[in-house]
């Protein structure tokens, strides 16, 4: 078999110190009528080549990034990944170690999780985070159970222009924890704040910036509202938008949470990303996920360990903060990478993404598709586009990717640092010739 | 003192470049030219400006200070560290740039390989339907448990709120049980370590919602009595769940679903051969017999005639479990394996697995007692409580001294109801050889443990770091620079 490395004689050799003849005999201790008593149907056996051949004719026909060109956004975007990512991603050290439980042999990764959480702490202006959660729409579900746990309200306001992924990911766990949702909703493509002067009692407000439509949130006045009336700020946001946008901890987040790809991870049909969760050191011992310390070994020297595990399934069970186990620590290794190398370059990676969505937003205005809303955007926007499924369908039959559709008279419309002027012409173009 | 390499923070100087921002004929504008000052950001930013190539050499010295199972046997128990293939690696990576909203009509070529791993896994669980949208193992069991939640509500049986978990579960069993609204119940294992019968039936009414199980359990041993405890679930209107984590040592020989279970969740990041990645990303696909299909979480890949699908219409769906379709590239990864090895070369697997863990168990049996003796499946527990009573030295320490002997250690303390455990889990991957030495080398520690305990006790010796103080960890918080 493949990936099995014993002769014929061996297995005998083994069998035989077990005091067996057969391999069929190692599963005796298994009821007879639950045996399956055939091979599974399963077609394989295949060599190396074969794979290759499968794989790549299912890849080659279909249009990635490096055939089409995307202004897709929704969450996910076509972002520059460094070749240094996908190197020190594929170190065997770091890819096919698990999780750092023997810490001696395991430095490599505890310190990139340090450097991990030094960083997102750096770009959100939280005092602590984890090493990593499973995505943006995870995280702040878990945000919020997180508030509801702090607060001891069963109530958790959300704004209705996160994520829909976001809403998705909460209603399925009030399908098991009771708790209600307040949604706060959306006027002229911002969250509207004059809905939350009847608020009830909550535990906390959700409110991503910039939100699903690419606009930036009026975050202070959020905090402070939600704050006078006693609730947890919870901010979700892109940290590719930290270099230029305000900090969280500017407006007075309590907790925040966001999807990592665009630092420096590839979009991967969706998954996997990582997500990130911060908050003040202040609610810390409520936070879920794995948490890296420093110490120092019995000769005092330093190293990093996993700790306040008191937290966790591993220890407290039906009681932890959350069932979290493995997270997605690699595609957050990315980041660490990505970060180091961008570190110098930062604020002004934002600012040429800003330049070319306010360029983009421009030429699109002069020709026929304004603003849907007039509200400041990062680095997607929607646009008035009558027929949004027809001229998107048409786009993409010229290669060019864009989306996703709102709604019948909205499109969204992403870019990226990757996006040439060429690139955003000829969209540009291609619209104006289906006017 | 630091031995390690500096940090990211200290091989930065200010005014340091490591990468060029694309330039894509732009001149970038200031912010502050296109946007109102009072959304930008004022709070200085202090990132790390570090010259490419003294990146490169802070991840390389980093690597070297891991051990993976590139580096060498890891017989972690309860994690599966088989060899992760790297035709797996490349041919996923070539899935790497596409947008999870690219109309449906341009990915029909993945979507069919997404398919096909679905079915491939149905075949390998017997079950009906799948979702491939959990990211982990615990979050499959949330996803499960929310299911159950879903069908129990639907079926009008809002009384059944009690989760039964055996005490040798894995933690995440509890918790996960726990997230989705459950009430959790622990039930006793016997002096064989399988689930106490008659202490079940003393637990089992009406309130019952589900059964979770891991079977082979964590302790490596066929809960024999499966047939018989699905059927006292099921009598009471009560769904079984399988924690698949453990499929290696069944794979391909006894299928969930012909043992009575209802749903299940698979670790492709263990019996499918994807990396772990110091700590994920993992996929934990869901697996259910037709009565809980229409529960799975949004969308489901479908296929239409010659069309895939992904169905969002699904009105009973518990919605999603996070964003977009799951782990991509985790799920190509385990297509690849599994059509390396098909439905013959599966079923080898499992038996090399169980034979390797069996041969590894009687060798260790000659110094170092197991728990609960006997055939095992893919991993075993042995106990040291022997040696810390006669000499002090710890299943720890023993970890520890492995390390020194250039071995991962087993898992340790888990599970919960072995004193001093340590378990076991060699794979079907590692050679005769591999094995011996590691049996050997426990041997060595054992004999060490009686004629210089000191020397186990104050292990490692020759590790990048020392025994590492876990309460000034804890004490003395830091968590970031
Ligand atoms: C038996 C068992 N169940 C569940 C899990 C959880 O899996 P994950 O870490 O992928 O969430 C594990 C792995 O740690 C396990 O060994």
């Amino acid at each position: 078999m493949r990936y099995a490395p014993h002769s014929p004689e061996e297995v005998k050799e083994m069998l035989r110190a077990i005091g067996l003849e057969r391999l069929e005999q190692l599963f005796d201790d298994i009821p007879t009528e639950a045996l399956l008593k055939r091979h599974l149907n399963v077609e394989g056996g295949w060599d190396e080549e074969r794979i290759r051949a499968y794989f790549r004719k299912a890849a080659a026909a279909m249009p990635d990034a490096n055939k089409a060109v995307y202004f897709l956004g929704g969450g996910i975007y076509d972002h520059y990944v460094p070749a240094l990512v996908d190197k020190v991603l594929s170190l065997p050290e770091f890819y096919t170690a698990y999780t750092p439980y023997q810490a001696e042999v395991s430095q490599g990764t505890l310190v990139a999780m340090f450097e991990y959480q030094s960083l997102i702490c750096e770009l959100t202006g939280m005092e602590v985070t984890n090493a990593s959660m499973y995505d943006g729409a995870s995280a702040a579900a878990e945000a919020a159970l997180m508030a509801m746990r702090i607060k001891g309200i069963k109530r958790i306001a959300v704004s209705k222009a996160v994520h829909p992924d976001i809403f998705e990911v909460l209603h399925a766990y009030q399908v098991g924890q009771d708790f209600e949702i307040v949604e706060i909703p959306v006027l002229n493509g911002l969250t509207h704040a004059g809905a939350l002067d009847e608020l009830p009692p909550v535990a906390g407000l959700l409110v991503q910036s910039p939100n699903y439509y690419g606009f930036i949130e009026n975050m202070p006045a959020f905090g402070s509202a939600i704050h006078e009336k006693g609730g947890l700020f919870i901010a979700a946001v892109d940290p590719l938008s930290l270099g230029v946008l305000k900090s969280p901890k500017e407006y007075q987040a309590d907790i925040v949470v966001g999807e990592g790809q665009s630092l420096g991870n590839h979009m991967n049909f969706g998954g996997p990303h990582f997500g990130f969760l911060a908050t003040k050191m202040e609610f810390v011992r409520d936070m879920p996920g794995r948490m890296i310390g420093e110490t120092n070994d019995v000769d005092g020297r330093v190293g990093y360990v996993m700790t306040l595990q008191t937290r966790e399934q591993h220890i407290r069970r039906e009681k932890a903060t959350s069932n979290i186990c493995s997270n997605h620590w690699l595609m957050a290794l990315a980041s660490v990478v990505y970060l180091g190398l961008m570190g110098g370059s930062f604020k002004e990676l934002g600012e040429s993404i800003l330049t070319r969505s306010t360029y983009l937003a421009e030429q699109l205005a002069k020709v026929g598709y304004p603003l849907r809303y007039r509200n400041y955007f990062f680095k997607e926007f929607p646009v008035h586009v009558p027929n949004a499924t027809e001229v998107q369908s048409a786009l993409a039959e010229a290669g060019y990717f864009v989306g996703p559709v709102i709604d019948e008279n909205t499109l969204l419309v992403a870019v990226t640092e990757k996006r040439t002027r060429e690139e955003i012409d000829g969209l540009v173009g291609l619209m104006e010739g289906l006017r | 003192m630091r031995r390690l390499p500096p940090l990211l923070k200290e091989l930065h100087k200010p005014g340091r470049k490591g990468l060029a921002v694309p330039r894509g004929g732009f001149e970038v504008r200031p912010a502050a030219e296109l946007l109102p000052t009072d959304l930008l950001r004022h709070e200085p930013l202090s990132l790390p400006e570090v010259p490419e190539v003294e990146v490169v050499r802070h991840f390389v010295n980093l690597s070297n200070l891991n051990y993976g199972v590139d580096t060498g046997f890891y017989p972690l128990g309860s994690c599966t560290m088989k060899y992760n293939p790297k035709i797996n690696e490349e041919v996923s990576a070539w899935f790497s740039d596409l947008h999870p909203y690219l109309p449906a009509k341009y990915v029909q070529p993945l979507l069919e390989l997404l398919y096909t791993l679905q079915q491939d896994l149905l075949e390998v669980t017997g079950m009906d339907a799948i979702t491939l949208e959990p990211a982990a193992g615990a979050h499959g069991e949330l996803t499960a448990m929310l299911m159950a939640k879903a069908y129990l509500k639907d079926k009008g049986l809002h009384h059944k709120d009690i989760v039964i978990v055996p005490d040798s579960a894995h933690g995440t069993n509890p918790a996960s049980a726990a997230m989705a609204g459950f009430q959790v119940i622990t039930v006793q294992s016997n002096e064989e370590g399988l689930v106490d019968i008659d202490k079940l039936k003393a637990v089992l009414n009406d309130r019952v919602a589900v059964l979770m199980l891991t079977n082979p359990n964590t302790l490596g041993k066929f809960e024999r009595d499966i047939m018989e405890m699905a059927k006292m679930v099921h009598d009471l209107g009560g769904l079984l769940y399988y924690d698949g984590a453990n499929l290696n040592g069944i794979l391909g020989w006894v299928r969930p679903g012909d043992m009575g279970f209802d749903f299940v969740h698979l670790n492709l990041h263990k019996t499918f051969s994807t990396p772990h990645g110091g700590g994920g990303p993992g996929s934990g696909p869901v697996a259910v017999k037709k009565e809980l299909e229409p529960y799975l979480p949004k969308p489901v890949i479908v296929k239409d005639g010659e069309t895939y699908k992904l169905e969002t219409d699904r009105p009973k769906s518990i919605g999603k479990v996070r964003s977009f379709y799951g782990n991509i590239l985790v799920a190509l990864k385990a297509l690849a394996y599994i059509k390396a090895l098909g439905g013959a070369g599966l079923r080898e697997a499992g038996a090399l697995a169980v034979l390797n863990a069996n041969y590894m168990r009687v060798k260790t049996e000659e110094f170092l007692p197991t728990a609960y003796p006997g055939l095992c499946k893919h991993e075993y527990v042995a106990t040291a409580e022997g040696l810390k009573r006669q000499f002090g030295v710890r299943t720890l320490d023993i970890a520890k001294r492995l390390l020194d002997k250039g071995f991962h250690a087993p898992t340790v303390y888990f599970p919960l109801i072995v004193h001093e455990a340590l378990m076991i889990e060699p794979t079907e991957t590692e050679t005769k050889e591999n094995l011996d030495a590691f049996v050997e080398a426990l041997r060595e520690i054992v004999e060490e443990a009686q004629t210089n305990a000191e020397l186990v006790k104050s292990a490692p010796h020759v590790t990048p770091v020392r025994r590492l103080d876990d309460t000034k960890a804890t004490k003395q918080l830091k968590v970031r620079w």
